[in-house]
C-alpha cells in the first residue's frame, strides 16, 4: 500500500501530506492535515458540508481525490478569517442568526464566498440556486439568504472590505 | 485488500497505455463526481485510476475554424460556462451540463464523464444528442469518431471498445437562426436526477423550422434520439399541430420504468410536456424573440 | 422585529457565545475529535428485514491482522423481556439493548449484529465481512396495513393484542363526553382517512463518537447527542460500567430534532474500547444513518369531526395508527394527545395504536406524533369549515381552546395564547394579500392550519460563577441545538445588569455539571433559564451581602442595579456603587468565591400553539407544487433572543414542507430502503423555499421568571395540513396521503379531468 506524497498550497500556506490513492481530499483535510472545519455529511456530493475551493473553483472535497491536490491552490473555511478579522460573510451570519447547529455553516460560507467573488450583485433567486448544493436542516435558509445578500450589498458599497 | 494505483499522465498515449494495460480494473477519473461516489459505496473497486485532467486535449474548449466547438471530455461545466462564446452558441448544451448536481458538482463534472457513466438520466446527453455532437474516442487501435447517440449501450454501459477513452465532443457549426434548449423534470428545484430530460436544437428560417433534433433522456435504458419528433417539427411553423405531433412522438418513444424517481405514466406524460416547453424556448432563442 | 423594548438584552439579537467557533470551522463536533492512539469501529448489519440469528462466528474477523476487538450481543447487558420494563425517560431498556445490537432476531435491514475495532476503518470493514452469521430468514412486513393483518409475521412473540399474537404493541386513548351523542347533534360530519410515509429527521451530521476506557473502567465519551446524561445512563445500563465512572462530554451537535435522544454507537464503541484497551472512534455513514437510525412513523389516521350549522364542533373521533418500527414505542402520545388540543370539543375520543414492523425503530422527531395527527385533523377541519361556508380561521376561533378549557390529554388550560395566534394570522399582511396569478398554466392557492405541542420542563442544573476579574461563567447542562446559549447569556446579563459579552455560557459534561435532562421537548431554554435565574439571584444576594459588609449596613438596604451594588436610598448611607469587578476583586477577603448552583425538576411548562398560512403555486402540467409564501404565527411566551426563536419557526416549517411535498422512505421489493441518501431522500434545498415570515405572539408564561414557553417543536406541527389545504385551494383536490409529490398530483389532476369529461 504505497502512499502518495502530495505538495500543495492550503489557505496560502505550502503544505505536504501522505495519502492513500483512494483517500478523498476531505479525508486528507480532516485526517492528516487536522483541518476539521470542512464537514462530512454524506460523502456523495449531495450536501455541500465539505465545500472548498480548488484553484478558485467551488467543489465538494468528498468528490476529489487527495492526490489531485498536487500543485493546486486550495482554500477552506479555515482560511476565510484572518487572525481576528472575520470575513464580512462570517460576521453577517452571526448578526443574522444565520446558523443554528453550525454543521452546514463552513460549507455555506465557502460557497457564499465563491458566489460573491463571481457575482457581487446576486438576486435572491441567484443566491438560492447557487446555494442549492448546501443542505441546511435547521434554518430553512431564510436568514442565510438574507445574510448573503446584505453582505453583498455592503461589500458593493465598500462599507466592508473582504479579507484578502 | 487490493492496492489501488493513481496515475496522472500528461499525454494521451500514456493514458491509453495505462488504461488498456489494466483492463477491467481501470477507471478514468475526470471530475470524479460519479467515480468517487461509486467507490465510496463499494459499487466500483478500481485497481487503477487514470486521471486525465493533465492532458491538454481533455480539458480544452475551443471554437474551431468552421465555427463549431470542440470540448474536451473532461472539461468541467463551470469551465464551459466561463467560455466567452460557448453559451451564446449552445445555450441548451451549457444549461444541460450545468444542471448536473450542484454548483460544487459543476465545478468538476464533465460532459464526458456524464456520457461515459452511462446513466439513462444523465442531463448532458439529451442535449448533446439534440446538438448532433460527434465524439472522438481513442484506444490502442487508434482514434475514431462516433455519433453521440451511438455511445450509450444501456444503464452503466457504453459502446466504446475495451481500452478506448473518450477524448472530446465536436459540435457542428450553427447556421443563422439556430439555437437549442434543455429542460428536465425534477421534483425539487435542484439536486435531483432527471425524471425526464429533453433537449431540442433547431434552425428557423423565415418562420419555418428547417432543421431539428430532439434528444430524450431518463425514459429508456439509454438516452434517445427521437427522429419522429424532429420529422414533425421540420418544415412546420412550429404551430400547435406540429408540436403536438412531436410531443406524441416523444411519448411513443418512451420505454420507462417505475422507480423511486417516477412512474411510467408520469414519465410518458412529462416527455410530451417537456417537448412543448423546450421547443418553445429553443424557438424563442433561435428567432431572438 | 423586536417585541420587547424595555430590556437591555432580553429580546435583543445578540451575538451567540458559541458563534465565533461555528463560523470559523473551529467548533468541535463529534467526528472532529481525535484521541491519541485511537482505532476505528465498524458495525456488521443484518441484510434481512426479519431473521432468526442461529449463530454468529467471529473467529475469522478476530484473526484478521489489525483487528483489536470484536463485540457481539453477548457483551451487552441483557434486559430480559419477561422481567418487565426498565424505563429511562420514555425509553425501555429492553428495547434499547436489542436495538443497539440484535439478540436472537434481526428485525430490520441494518440491524447491528456485531461490531469490530481495528487499526483502520478499512480493516474494520473488511473484518465485518469475515463474520459468519447463520440466519433463518423469516417473512416480514413493513407497512401498517401488512403488519396488522391476521396472518402478519409477528416480530415479538411475547406480545398479544385482543388475546391474539399481534404486532399491535399498545393502545392509548383520551376520552371526553360521549361521541355518539355528540355526532347526533352535528349538522355536518366529515370523516376521512390519511396516510403518511416514514420521514427522517434529516440532521446533516451523522452520529459519531470517540470513546476511551481505561483499564480501571474509567470511561470518557465524546459524542454528539441530545443529552450527555442520557448517553451516560444508556451506556452504563448496556455495558455495566457504573455511571460515576463515565464522563460523557457533549460535542457540538450537528442537528438532532429528536433523532439523537437515544444512542446507537456509544455502548458498542465503549465495549470495543474496553476490550481493545484503545480509544475507539465510530462514525456512521450517511447510508447507515438513513437505514439504521430512527425515522419517524409512517401512519394511517382516520379523523371524524362533526359540527353544528353555527360552526360549533360537537364531537370528534381520531384513530391514529403509527409505525413503531422494530420495537414498541411510536409517538402515539403526541398524535392522540395533541391533534385536537387547539379546540374546545365537548365529546372526544382520540385513540393511538402502536404497530411494530420490520423497519428501523422510530426515534423522536420534533413534536413526535403531533405533526402526523395534525395533518389529519387540520385537513378535516378545513373540510368542515368549507362545508359550513366559514372562513377556516373563523371556524378555528369559534372553537378555540382558551383558559379553562379541558384539553384532550387531561389538563385544564391556564392562560394560553392560541386565540392570539389565530387572530394574528387573520390580521397578518399575508392573509390580506391577494394570491396573485401564477404564470402560464400554474394555479395558486392558500391554506391555513393550527397546531399544538405539550412542551416540557424537567430536570436542569446550572452554575453561575463570577470570575476573579469580574465577569461571569454560566455552566448549563443541556446540549445547545438551537441557540440556547445565546438566550441564557441574554438572561444572565439582564439580571446582573452587565454587558452580555461579559457572560460566557458553556455546556458542562456529566462530571462537571449537575443532572440535566435531554435537549428536546422544547425545554432547554425554559428549564435552563429557571435554574440559571435562580443561580444568578443567589449570586446577586451574595453580592449584596458583600457590599453590605463593606458598607457596614444591612443587606436589605443594598440593591443590585446595572452591574453594581447601590444603597437602597440615601437613608441607608452615602456610598459609591460597588461594581461586579470591584466585588470580585475583594471576594477572597470578603468571604470567598462568588458563585451558586441550582438543580431543579422544573415545573410549569406550558404547551405551545401555532397557526400557519401557506401559499402554493402548482404547475398543473407537471404536477409540481411549490410553496411561494409562508407565514408562521406562534405564541412564544417571551422571545429571549428573537433571532433564534424565529430560527426554530423557520426550521420547523422547512422540515414540514419537505414532509408535505417530497420526503418519504421508499422500500425495495426485498424490504430494504431504496433511497438511503440525500440524492433520493429529497429534503428542501435553498431554491425550493421562499422566505419564511414569522409572527411571534407573546403571551408570557406566568410560571416562568422570564415568561418563557418552549418554541422548538410547535413549528413542525401545522405545516403539512397548511400545504395540503393550500393545494386544495389551488386545484380543488384534497390529498389524503403524503407526500404530495409530482406523480401523485399529476395523476390526481388527470383523474379529475377524466371525471369532468364524463
Amino acid at each position: 500500500m504505497a502512499k502518495i506524497h502530495v505538495t500543495t498550497t492550503i489557505n496560502g500556506e505550502p503544505m505536504e501530506y501522505l495519502c492513500e490513492p483512494s483517500d478523498t481530499m476531505l479525508d486528507a483535510l480532516r485526517g492528516s492535515l487536522g483541518l476539521t472545519g470542512s464537514k462530512e455529511g454524506c460523502s456523495s456530493g449531495d450536501c455541500g458540508a465539505c465545500s472548498i475551493t480548488v484553484d478558485d473553483r467551488l467543489i465538494c472535497s468528498c468528490l476529489m481525490l487527495a492526490a489531485e491536490a498536487e500543485g493546486a491552490e486550495i482554500r477552506t473555511i479555515e482560511g476565510m478569517a484572518h487572525g481576528e478579522r472575520l470575513h464580512p460573510l462570517q460576521q453577517k451570519f452571526l448578526e443574522h442568526a444565520a446558523l443554528q447547529c453550525g454543521i452546514c455553516t463552513s460549507g455555506m460560507l465557502v460557497a457564499s464566498d465563491a458566489l460573491l467573488r463571481k457575482n457581487p450583485n446576486p438576486s435572491e433567486e441567484e443566491v438560492r440556486f447557487w446555494l442549492a448544493g448546501n443542505l441546511c436542516r435547521c434554518t430553512g435558509y431564510d436568514k442565510i439568504v438574507r445574510a448573503v445578500m446584505e453582505t453583498a450589498a455592503e461589500m458593493r458599497d465598500g462599507i466592508k472590505e473582504a479579507a484578502q | 485488500m487490493a492496492d489501488i494505483k493513481y496515475l496522472a499522465p500528461r499525454t494521451l498515449d500514456e493514458a491509453i497505455g495505462a488504461f488498456a494495460a489494466a483492463g477491467s480494473a481501470a477507471r478514468i477519473l475526470a471530475g470524479g463526481t460519479d467515480l468517487l461516489v461509486q467507490m465510496r459505496s463499494g459499487m466500483v473497486r478500481p485497481g487503477v485510476i487514470v486521471d486525465i485532467k493533465k492532458i491538454a486535449e481533455m480539458t480544452a474548449i475551443e471554437e474551431t475554424a468552421d465555427g463549431g466547438f470542440r470540448i474536451g471530455a473532461a472539461a468541467s461545466g463551470m469551465a464551459l460556462a466561463e467560455h466567452p462564446r460557448f453559451g451564446k452558441v449552445w445555450p441548451g448544451v451549457l444549461e444541460a451540463v450545468n444542471l448536473i448536481g450542484s454548483k460544487q458538482v459543476q465545478g468538476r463534472a464533465s460532459a464526458g464523464g456524464n456520457l461515459m457513466n452511462g446513466s439513462p438520466a444523465g442531463d448532458s446527453v439529451p442535449a448533446m444528442i439534440a446538438a448532433g455532437a460527434v465524439v472522438t474516442v481513442q484506444g490502442p487501435n487508434g482514434r475514431r469518431e462516433m455519433k453521440v447517440e451511438e455511445v450509450p449501450a444501456g444503464p452503466g454501459r457504453t459502446n466504446l471498445k475495451p481500452g478506448e477513452i473518450l477524448i472530446s465532443f465536436q459540435l457542428p457549426p450553427r447556421p443563422p437562426g439556430s439555437s437549442d434548449a434543455y429542460l428536465r423534470m425534477i421534483p425539487r428545484t435542484e439536486m435531483d436526477i432527471a425524471v425526464v430530460g429533453l433537449g431540442v436544437s433547431l434552425t428557423i428560417k423565415d418562420g419555418v423550422c428547417t432543421e431539428a433534433r430532439v434528444g430524450l433522456g431518463a425514459v429508456a435504458p439509454t438516452a434517445l434520439l427521437v427522429e419522429g419528433a424532429a420529422t414533425a417539427l421540420i418544415g412546420s411553423k412550429l404551430d400547435d399541430t406540429a408540436i403536438e405531433k412531436a410531443a406524441e412522438a416523444c411519448r411513443a418513444a418512451c420505454r420507462p420504468i417505475d422507480d423511486k424517481r417516477g412512474t411510467i405514466a408520469y414519465r410518458i406524460k412529462t416527455a410530451g410536456v417537456l417537448l412543448k416547453r423546450t421547443t418553445a424556448i429553443a424557438a424563442k432563442r433561435a428567432t431572438g424573440k | 422585529m423586536n417585541l420587547v423594548t424595555n430590556n437591555k438584552w432580553i429580546g435583543q439579537r445578540t451575538i451567540r457565545p458559541d458563534g465565533m467557533d461555528k463560523v470559523t470551522g473551529r467548533a468541535q463536533f463529534a467526528a472532529d475529535m481525535t484521541m491519541p492512539g485511537q482505532i476505528w469501529g465498524k458495525i456488521l448489519r443484518s441484510p434481512h428485514p426479519h431473521a432468526r440469528i442461529k449463530s454468529i462466528n467471529t473467529a475469522k474477523a478476530e484473526a484478521l491482522p489489525g483487528v483489536k476487538a470484536v463485540v457481539t450481543s453477548k457483551d451487552i447487558v441483557d434486559f430480559p423481556i419477561e422481567k418487565g420494563a426498565v424505563m429511562l425517560g420514555i425509553q425501555d431498556m429492553r428495547w434499547m439493548c436489542r436495538n443497539v445490537m440484535a439478540r436472537d432476531k434481526a428485525l430490520f435491514p441494518g440491524h447491528p449484529l456485531a461490531a469490530v475495532a481495528a487499526t483502520t476503518e478499512a480493516i474494520a470493514a473488511e473484518a465485518c465481512k469475515l463474520i459468519e452469521v447463520d440466519y433463518e430468514v423469516l417473512p416480514w412486513s413493513i407497512e401498517i396495513e401488512d403488519a396488522i393483518k391476521p396472518d402478519a409475521p409477528i416480530l415479538h412473540e411475547f406480545n398479544k393484542f385482543d388475546g391474539k399474537p399481534s404486532n399491535i404493541m399498545g393502545r392509548l386513548e383520551h376520552k371526553k363526553g360521549d361521541i355518539a351523542e355528540g355526532f347526533k347533534q352535528a349538522d355536518v360530519v366529515i370523516e376521512r382517512t390519511f396516510t403518511t410515509r416514514p420521514v427522517h429527521q434529516g440532521y446533516i451530521e451523522p452520529h459519531a463518537c470517540v470513546i476511551s476506557v481505561a483499564p480501571d473502567g474509567k470511561t470518557t465519551i465524546w459524542s454528539s447527542s441530545q443529552g450527555q446524561f442520557m448517553v451516560r445512563a444508556m451506556t452504563a445500563y448496556l455495558t455495566g460500567i457504573p455511571q460515576s465512572d463515565i464522563r460523557a462530554i457533549p460535542a457540538e451537535i450537528g442537528g438532532g430534532f429528536g433523532g439523537k435522544t437515544i444512542v446507537y454507537l456509544e455502548p458498542l464503541a465503549t465495549l470495543l474500547a474496553k476490550k481493545s484497551g484503545k480509544p475507539v472512534k465510530m462514525v456512521m455513514t450517511r447510508e447507515e444513518v438513513m437505514r439504521a437510525t430512527g425515522p419517524t412513523s409512517g401512519s394511517r389516521s382516520t379523523v371524524k369531526i362533526g359540527a353544528r350549522k353555527d360552526g360549533t364542533i360537537t364531537a370528534a373521533h381520531g384513530i391514529f395508527y403509527l409505525q413503531a418500527g422494530a420495537f414498541p414505542g411510536s409517538p402515539i402520545r403526541g398524535a392522540a394527545g395533541c391533534s385536537f388540543t387547539p379546540y374546545d370539543i365537548p365529546n372526544l375520543l382520540s385513540e393511538g395504536f402502536d404497530v411494530c414492523s420490520n423497519r428501523s425503530k422510530v426515534a423522536a422527531y420534533r413534536a413526535p406524533g403531533a405533526p402526523i395527527g395534525a395533518y389529519a385533523v387540520e385537513c378535516v377541519m378545513d373540510e368542515v369549515a368549507e362545508a359550513l361556508k366559514m372562513d377556516p380561521l373563523d371556524f378555528r376561533l369559534k372553537n378555540a381552546a382558551k383558559e379553562g378549557t379541558k384539553a384532550a390529554h387531561g389538563p385544564t388550560f391556564p392562560r394560553i395564547g392560541y386565540i392570539e395566534t389565530v387572530e394574528a394570522a387573520k390580521a397578518s399582511p399575508h392573509y390580506a394579500a391577494p394570491l396573485g396569478t401564477g404564470q402560464g398554466g400554474t394555479l395558486r392557492g392558500r391554506g391555513v392550519a393550527s397546531g399544538f405541542w405539550f412542551n416540557a420542563g424537567g430536570e436542569s442544573s446550572a452554575q453561575v460563577n463570577v470570575t476573579e476579574d469580574g465577569n461571569v461563567v454560566v455552566t448549563t447542562g443541556h446540549p445547545d441545538i438551537g441557540g440556547s446559549r445565546a438566550g441564557i447569556a441574554n438572561i444572565c446579563a439582564e439580571l446582573l445588569g452587565i454587558d452580555y459579552r461579559r457572560v460566557s455560557v458553556i455546556i458542562g459534561d456529566t462530571q462537571t455539571v449537575g443532572f440535566s435532562n435531554l435537549t428536546g421537548g422544547s425545554r432547554v431554554l425554559f428549564a435552563s433559564a429557571m435554574v440559571v435565574t435562580q443561580s444568578t439571584e443567589k449570586v446577586i444576594q451574595t453580592l449584596r451581602e458583600r457590599a453590605a459588609k463593606i458598607w457596614k449596613i444591612d443587606p436589605e438596604a443594598v440593591k443590585w442595579e446595572q452591574g453594581a451594588a447601590h444603597p437602597v436610598s440615601p437613608n441607608a448611607g452615602q456610598f459609591e456603587p460597588l461594581t461586579l469587578q470591584e466585588l470580585a476583586d475583594k471576594a477572597p477577603a470578603m468571604g470567598g468565591p462568588i458563585g451558586a448552583g441550582v438543580q431543579l425538576n422544573t415545573q410549569g411548562a406550558d404547551g405551545g400553539f401555532g397557526t400557519h398560512i401557506c401559499d402554493v403555486e402548482v404547475d398543473t402540467e407537471l404536477g409540481i407544487a411549490r410553496v411561494i409564501r409562508y407565514t408562521a404565527v406562534q405564541d412564544v411566551g417571551r422571545a429571549i433572543h428573537p433571532g433564534y426563536v424565529e430560527g426554530q419557526l423557520q426550521g420547523g416549517v422547512a422540515q414540514g414542507i419537505g414532509w408535505a411535498l417530497n420526503e418519504e422512505y421508499i422500500y425495495t421489493k426485498e424490504g430494504k430502503v431504496d433511497n438511503p441518501g440525500f440524492l433520493d431522500y429529497r429534503m428542501p434545498v435553498c431554491s425550493d423555499l421562499p422566505m419564511i415570515d414569522c409572527i411571534m405572539v407573546e403571551v408570557p408564561n406566568p410560571k416562568h421568571p422570564q415568561g418563557v414557553k418552549g418554541v422548538g417543536e410547535v413549528p413542525l406541527v401545522p405545516v403539512m395540513a397548511a400545504v395540503a389545504s393550500a393545494i386544495y385551494n389551488a386545484l380543488g383536490i384534497r390529498f389524503y396521503s403524503l407526500p404530495m409529490s409530482p406523480p401523485k398530483i399529476s395523476a390526481a389532476l388527470d383523474a379529475g379531468m377524466k371525471q369532468a369529461a364524463e
